[in-house]
């Protein structure tokens, strides 16, 4: 199966490298356009094949209250990590928050798998260590695409390392156990996007491009918790109209 | 005298009441959503993902208070300026089709969430503004969801609508102008028609 899948893969990856032309493109925000156009028609495959029937059966089978318990259990952990970054970010009344949402839900909220936390006014926050860096200064680098994790900046995939040796999941000495749990995050994260699916299919012209450019948007604006600074080109050359 | 003063007085009388009846940006944007999210609650077709159904809501609710020709200058970018008047008037009819779908999709993924108006910062006198609202459900990190505003012969106009950061406008820069530099304003337009038909051919299909 695994290896049928890989042959099936091949022709397709090669093909999109050499349209590409490799590590050429003329966008300067996306040096690796190449690379990264041929990454992202693997990755799709993938999705397509694997990744996205998946999260389709468990969003159909599972019934709604068991979707919530999963979500906010390993909601509980990674906020967790949220508050480590807030802290490392300089904001620690955020942290404290962050870290009081885990101790009450996992208390009161039984393990993590109710969010009682946020009814009582402590919101949820998301915060990883990518985040951490653009807020220190490191700039965001090329943009890259990678199979299975999807797109993610330099600074952003050497966070996303950090953020996964952080993960407390990994930990888990039961390897079946641990095994299963990584799974079972990655099909409930994959089936929250399944509505946003339909929007980029229908919204994108080209959607490796929508894709890119709106991550690119997306954690510039997480890096400034929302209030990122206007852009020089933000407007308005389009002014006489 | 006497009637030329109460003449002015009802003038000022007038001019404020006109002045009171100018829909404040941030009001403007929380009755629309009120509106377009009360129907939605209430209907269960639109839920399941009835894309025409919510196209119709849109257009009929949401579309009046949009600038698309603002939208799709910004979208654009540069280029707009060589865009002829008639280029202009194709490009953004189309961009309409697209931005109203993808408005609508999102709207048929709504399931009760709440949403929280921010306060407004705006002075005296501002003709263009960011309305923030967030959109909060439980487990969740709230999803920030912003309008630009701009005053337009005296009613305020959507011309942007950030999701999460992303702008649904200008996202669609960069592809633009990709088009444009390897097909031209007309090549761009064709490219937009051709995915409004694409979409519309595969709904008729279903039906």
């Amino acid at each position: 199966m695994k290896k049928t899948l890989v042959k099936s893969l091949l022709p397709f990856a090669a093909a999109a490298a050499l349209s590409g032309g490799a590590f050429a493109g003329d966008n300067p925000k996306d040096p690796a356009e190449g690379f990264n156009r041929a990454m992202f028609a693997v990755n799709e495959a993938l999705d397509t094949a694997i990744a996205k029937p998946l999260a389709k059966g468990y969003d159909h089978v599972a019934p709604l209250p068991v979707k919530a318990v999963v979500g906010n259990f390993f909601g509980n952990i990674a906020d967790l990590m949220t508050g480590v970054n807030s802290l490392l970010q300089g904001k620690p009344g955020e942290a404290m928050n962050d870290w009081g949402r885990v101790l009450v839900n996992t208390t009161l909220g039984i393990g993590g798998a109710f969010d009682v936390a946020s009814e009582m006014g402590l919101d949820k926050h998301h915060e990883d260590f990518g985040q951490t860096m653009g807020v220190w200064g490191v700039g965001e680098g090329a943009y890259l695409f990678w199979p299975v994790i999807g797109p993610r900046t330099v600074r952003d995939t050497a966070g996303f390392v950090v953020d996964s040796y952080a993960d407390p999941v990994w930990y888990i000495g039961d390897v079946p156990l641990r095994n299963s749990l990584v799974g079972l995050r990655y099909v409930d994260q994959r089936a929250a996007l399944l509505p946003t699916d339909r929007i980029i299919e229908e919204g994108a012209l080209d959607k490796y491009s929508y894709i890119r450019d709106a991550y690119l948007q997306h954690r510039r604006n997480a890096v400034y918790d929302g209030y990122p600074p206007r852009q020089a080109d933000d407007g308005d050359e389009a002014d006489d109209r | 005298m006497k009637q030329l003063l109460s003449l002015m007085a009802g003038l000022f009388i007038l001019c404020g009441v006109a002045a009171a009846s100018q829909e404040a940006p941030d009001a403007l944007v929380k009755r629309v959503t009120d509106d377009v999210l009360t129907i939605v609650r209430a209907d269960k077709d639109i839920q399941s993902g009835n894309s025409g159904k919510a196209i119709a809501l849109v257009e009929a609710k949401v579309l009046p208070h949009f600038n698309f020709d603002r939208m799709t200058a910004l979208a654009v970018g540069r280029d707009w300026r060589q865009a002829s008047p008639e280029q202009k008037k194709r490009l953004a009819e189309e961009f309409k089709t697209l931005l109203v779908r993808t408005y609508s999709n999102a709207l048929t993924s709504y399931r009760n969430q709440t949403v929280v108006y921010k306060p407004l910062r705006m002075k005296a006198g501002d003709t263009d503004v960011l309305v923030r609202t967030e959109i909060r459900q439980p487990g969740q990190q709230a999803v920030q969801l912003d309008y630009g505003l701009e005053l337009q012969n005296s009613d305020w106009k959507v011309y942007d609508v950030v999701v999460a950061g992303i702008s649904l406008v200008t996202n669609y820069r960069e592809s633009f102008a990709q088009e444009i530099r390897s097909s031209g304003i007309d090549g761009l337009i064709a490219s937009i028609a051709a995915k409004n038909k694409q979409i519309e051919a595969g709904r008729a299909e279903k039906k």
